[in-house]
């Protein structure tokens, strides 16, 4: 076991994946105060149709399957870029009611990127390197290589020192647009910074946790923060603590079960963090809340 | 007063839509500066999103919003301009569930004046005790701004526009759900404030009171129906018009006391 600890591809795996749900977690914190849970669902699922695309068709390109990061993670946010805009133009141009929407977009383009995946799966010629693709649907935290490392690392970084510069920015942008326009601010270029941000916390993700599950890497750990605190500040904090306790901790487990998907693992774990939160949390958990009805 | 009222907001033939409604239609009006002004107008008159035209929060389709300098303070660069407007937010489209204190909340009056890349520091901090202090909420300082009543909220939104130092001041039925005390408070406040020279709109649901609190009023449905000073404007006809009733109902409308 002490063996397995000081594993070097074990290592990598756990850092990997607590740098990915740190980052996740704290961006999700504003993804879930904006009441942005089920776009980041839309964009996460519909990420899968970029990454198959993106292997496509850098293997007609050179003839190799390639599954680093550092290809399909561009992938993914183009897909991501363009499930927004479907999303923006189905609700400014036609009738249809804005959860249908989200349920078009993300059926339409994780319906494709399943069609495109089991295709490149069953082709007569086999594509080198296809065998794993399907781990992007939930997840395989074993499956990361140091360039995949650095990767996520380069995203989380550059992400989190955005958000702390521009702390006060983002603050007052998700709590009230109206008054961010009235102070004068550019209120469109940073809400597309901000939605830049939660598309980076979402394909971050795609590798360890999966697009299927992704969003709970998201809203989970905020969920949880926000029953512990009532500043923004430590919550953003405490989701990244929770988002990479759990990643890490998901992804050791899965290592040990060979071949366990990592995605569920993680879930599993934030969703116990989560149901502890509502319970416990002071002033707003289940339990206090009937212990002042009974006092 | 023998001086000439000077105008601080007009509106010239603006129409604003969401999707497929028409909020506001070919609206052009003139609100006076150092004055308080009503919004008037029954549920969906477009009350609100005349406010936010007013704020730019909302895409204008046609026609257009002239602030005047001078009721801004002059020598105001552009981007000055806009931050001296404050805004109080109906309460109903208020996330009162945020992570946020009061103190954080009335800081946010001071992001105007900080670059985007700077937080507010011990001036900000102690600019918005002062502006706590006006409106007798210091010691709730600490507190997430769900845990206050109706009219608490009401104050520190308010003392967030102080902060700002704005000049004009735009509110969204800041009366709504707050008790009679605190209304009294309130519009102490906002007479103040009209008295040092500052403008302040107001949207506004309670016809009872119309005439005590309001030096002019604005009287809308989706259309302009009427505008003007108070005394001549908000006559029976003129409320007809926008409600579409009978004038002796807006009593019980407004649950208020009906008038004899």
């Amino acid at each position: 076991m002490i063996e397995f600890f000081t594993d070097y591809t074990v290592q990598l795996v756990v850092v990997g994946s607590a740098i990915t749900g740190a980052t996740s977690g704290a961006l999700g914190c504003f993804a879930y105060l904006r009441k942005q849970g089920l776009i980041g669902d839309v964009i996460s699922h519909s990420t899968l149709l970029g990454i198959v695309v993106v292997f496509w068709v850098w293997f007609a390109l050179t003839g190799e399957g390639s599954k680093s990061l550092w290809l399909l993670i561009p992938g993914a946010i183009v897909a991501a870029i363009g499930a927004m805009i479907l999303m923006q133009w189905i609700a400014s141009s036609t009738k249809i009611k804005p959860d249908a929407s989200l349920g078009v977009v993300l059926a339409l383009f994780f319906g494709s990127g399943m069609t495109m995946l089991r295709w490149i799966q069953r082709s007569a010629t086999p594509i080198p390197g296809q065998a794993g693709l399907e781990d992007y649907l939930f997840g395989m935290a074993a499956a990361m290589t140091l360039a995949d490392l650095w990767m996520v690392a380069g995203l989380a970084v550059c992400s989190l020192l955005l958000l702390l510069i521009c702390w006060s920015r983002f603050k007052v942008l998700t709590f009230d647009v109206q008054y961010a326009t009235g102070l004068g601010l550019a209120v469109g270029i940073w809400e597309l910074l901000m939605l830049s941000l939660l598309v980076i916390g979402i394909v971050i993700g795609i590798q360890i946790v999966g697009v299927v599950l992704m969003v709970a890497m998201l809203v989970a750990p905020a969920s949880a923060a926000r029953q512990w605190t009532n500043t923004l500040g430590k919550m953003v904090g405490l989701a990244a603590l929770i988002g990479a306790m759990c990643a890490g901790g998901g992804a050791l487990l899965s290592a040990v079960g060979k071949g366990m998907p990592t995605g569920p693992v993680i879930v599993v774990f934030l969703c116990c963090v989560v149901g502890f939160s509502l319970l416990f949390g002071p002033g707003r958990g289940v339990l206090s809340r009937r212990r002042k009805l009974v006092a | 007063m023998g001086e000439t009222i000077q105008t601080a907001i007009e509106t010239r033939q603006l129409t604003v839509a969401y999707a497929a409604t028409t909020a506001l239609w070919n609206v052009s009006l003139q609100i006076p500066m150092q004055r308080i002004s009503a919004i008037i107008g029954p549920n969906g008159a477009g009350k609100s999103t005349l406010l936010k035209a007013i704020l730019g929060g909302v895409p204008i389709l046609s026609g257009e919003v002239i602030v005047n300098d001078a009721a801004l303070g002059r020598e105001q660069s552009a981007r000055g301009k806009a931050s001296r407007i404050g805004y109080v937010p109906q309460r109903s489209a208020v996330d009162w569930d945020f992570p946020i204190t009061v103190l954080d909340l009335v800081l946010m009056g001071t992001y105007g004046r900080l670059k985007w890349f700077q937080r507010p520091g011990k001036k900000e901090r102690e600019d918005a005790f002062d502006a706590l202090e006006q409106v007798q909420m210091c010691e709730y300082a600490d507190r997430q701004i769900g845990q206050l009543s109706g009219g608490q909220q009401q104050r520190v939104f308010l003392a967030r526009a102080f902060v700002q130092k704005a000049k004009i001041y735009l509110l969204d039925e800041p009366f709504a759900g707050v008790d009679a005390k605190t209304e009294k408070m309130i519009v102490e406040i906002l007479h103040r404030l009209r008295d040092q020279g500052d403008t302040v709109v107001m949207v506004h649901h309670d016809l009872t009171t119309v005439a005590n609190y309001f030096d002019h009023v604005t009287l809308l449905n989706r259309q302009l129906v009427a505008a003007g000073a108070t005394q001549t404007t908000f006559t029976a006809e003129n409320i007809q018009a926008t409600y579409g009733i009978d004038g002796m109902m807006w009593g019980q409308m407004s649950n208020g006391p009906c008038h004899d």
